[in-house]
């Protein structure tokens, strides 16, 4: 029992997307929205490193930082236009991951976490001291708005939205050609088993590095768009809570589905929105939350469903071979644990 | 030479909370083989269940010590039941990421009981010693003492009584542990007994010294595992000799580099001898 099929899904999901501002009640609702879907770029390249490579980058909102870094520092200390540093953003970011990967990559599993949880703590503590360079505690203020192409004016809250909502349709595209792709295929048979994955011919350090790269390229990008829109920044947002804030989005979801983060890192915004007195204590709740989801849904919302949609159809037609055409799903993932027991 | 004498005074201090902290990290690292990033939060609910003892209920330090050494030990050994061993046989991120659920859940759960504000935690020993131009503050000496002895005790119990054997042997082989007749829950919970103890005495120990607050365990559990990475996940004497290693970098350079960077110390260490070594300093075999 199919309820509909993905496309017609997507583009139902786009549709609603694009009609959000027409139904919202006011600004704020788009800035909550906004956030979010900017959050949501950072979370898909998480996912991509660690949803289906299986590699734990602690640093990711570290990297979130550099993007947005790149914009605030270029623009408002050197007047350099939002665009060219918002294009700069991404590939800083994807840069500074080339030298991280290649030393952090060597490691496996948690030791790889640890390593980049230290990186992470390194590039906040950089922020936070190097006052002549990021202003430190202080933080970067006036960021200019997008300037506006032609009849759209960036300093608008709709057509804000709008560019956000724009990369974030862009970042799910690509995501999808790469999880779709062979390379997306290597990635996850890395993260299925790396010695077999080696044994199959894969080079596991360039692949590793590859998935990296990528992963915080849209994380800069996220942070490039969050100076643009917030326009105020401060060492904060390289904390490691936000990447423990994306983790819960990621897992949420659903931990290496497309979907499944974007759900994730929507609906979780607006859920502490309602909780308002929750707020600060979000934690109390959704530490216990992310404790029984690992515990009895490690695949989240969207893994769970897409496992029982595969499992009927393994059940109608048992003679079928393996679905080869469902990798998308982190099932092989538990084997990896049989080690540690 | 007394400026000199001062920082080795400063690194044991250090060394000793971390190598505290660490040791119980790697003690339970032997058990799980996964790192339990809920260490850190332990620490910081050890300070407070102190700070609540000698602030509202008016007991004296070593009341406040004892309540958070079992405040923290329950709580340790709470997680490992309704979390960890749930998860024994889940893939390492499912571990990684329970802890960091745990953690959160204690930061939220603190700041919502005691404010985010800073507290201060009252000390009998506010004295400074004087030895011939070396200023000790008593509850440095305190700290250095009390973290010497600790190990020793551990060290002891681990090695001459059988309680203690059955954890090294669980470390050392799980399987054989269960072959010759141990059993891994009654193990279990101890070492994350003794672990969440030793984390909540550290932190009392040094609390006085520094503040109480509710991250307060993000730094000294990032630099933790620093050292049980560099000492050799799961070794007692690597995480002791790592805890003073990294004691004594942040205390000289603090004081001959720069004090707005002695944070990053440790973990510029990390990195540098990962860089170069990625099996870690003293471990066998890659990681």
């Amino acid at each position: 029992m199919k309820l509909m099929n993905p496309v017609t899904g997507w583009l139902l999901l786009l549709a609603l997307a694009i009609a959000f501002p027409f139904m919202a009640g006011n600004d704020y609702h788009l800035t909550v929205m906004s956030t979010a879907y900017i959050y949501a770029i950072a979370t898909i390249g998480l996912n991509l490193i660690t949803g289906y490579t299986g590699q734990f980058n602690l640093a990711h909102s570290g990297f979130m930082a550099v993007g947005a870094y790149t914009v605030g520092i270029l623009t408002v200390d050197y007047g350099v236009s939002f665009w060219l540093a918002f294009g700069l953003s991404g590939f800083v970011a994807a840069f500074l991951g080339f030298f991280v990967g290649i030393v952090s990559l060597r490691l496996k599993t948690h030791f790889f976490s640890i390593f980049t949880l230290c990186v992470g703590y390194i590039m906040y503590l950089v922020i936070e001291k190097w006052e002549s360079l990021t202003h430190g505690t202080v933080g970067i203020m006036g960021i200019p708005a997008p300037e506006s192409i032609g009849p759209l004016d960036f300093s608008e809250a709709r057509t804000q939205y709008y560019l956000v909502l724009f990369f974030l349709v862009a970042s799910l595209w690509i995501m999808h050609r790469i999880v779709h792709s062979l390379l997306g295929r290597t990635f996850m048979a890395i993260r299925n088993g790396d010695d077999l994955a080696q044994a199959l011919g894969i080079n596991l350090m360039r692949n590793k590095l590859l998935a990296f790269m990528l992963s915080v390229f849209f994380s800069g990008l996220a942070g490039g768009l969050y100076a643009g829109y917030v326009r105020f920044l401060g060492p904060g947002i390289a904390g490691v809570e936000h990447t423990f804030d994306m983790t819960m989005y990621m897992l949420i979801g659903g931990i290496g589905t497309l979907l499944g983060p974007l759900l994730g890192a929507i609906s979780i915004p607006w859920l502490t929105q309602y909780l308002q007195v929750l707020q600060e204590f979000r934690f109390v709740v959704f530490g216990p939350v992310l404790v029984l989801l690992v515990i009895f849904l490690p695949y989240g919302i969207v893994g769970t469903y897409l496992n029982r949609q595969r499992r009927k159809a393994a059940m109608r037609a048992p003679a079928a071979p393996a679905p080869a055409a469902t990798p998308s799903a982190p099932a092989a993932a538990p084997k990896q644990g049989a080690t540690h027991a | 030479m007394e400026l000199f004498l001062q920082q080795v005074l400063n690194g044991l201090t250090l060394g000793g909370v971390y190598s505290l902290v660490a040791l119980g990290l790697t003690l339970v690292y032997g058990i799980l083989h996964v790192p339990n990033f809920a260490h850190g939060a332990f620490y910081m609910a050890g300070a407070y269940t102190a700070f609540y003892v000698i602030d509202k209920l008016g007991l004296n330090y070593w009341w406040g010590m004892l309540g958070a050494a079992v405040v923290v030990g329950l709580i340790s050994v709470v997680s490992e039941r309704l979390v960890f061993h749930p998860l024994r046989n889940a893939p390492y991120l499912h571990h990684m990421i329970a802890s960091i659920g745990i953690l959160l859940f204690l930061e939220a759960g603190a700041q919502a009981i005691w404010g985010a504000d800073f507290h201060r935690m009252a000390t009998p020993y506010n004295e400074i010693l004087t030895f011939g131009g070396l200023t000790m503050p008593a509850q440095r000496l305190l700290i250095v003492g009390a973290a010497f002895f600790l190990v020793v005790l551990l060290q002891l119990f681990l090695k001459k009584t059988v309680t203690g054997a059955t954890i090294v042997a669980m470390a050392q082989n799980r399987e054989g542990a269960a072959l010759v007749g141990i059993d891994a829950t009654r193990v279990a919970m101890l070492t994350f007994a003794i672990a969440g103890a030793l984390a909540g005495i550290a932190a009392v120990l040094y609390a006085p010294i520094n503040l109480v607050y509710t991250s307060m365990g993000n730094l000294v559990i990032t630099k933790a595992f620093v050292i049980i990475v560099l000492g050799g996940m799961g070794s007692v004497p690597g995480a002791i000799v790592g805890g003073l290693i990294i004691g004594f970098a942040e205390a000289f350079g603090a004081f001959y580099i720069s004090t707005d960077y002695k944070d990053i110390i440790a973990f510029a260490l990390l990195v540098l001898i990962l860089s170069v070594r990625p099996q870690g300093l003293f471990a066998k075999g890659a990681h």
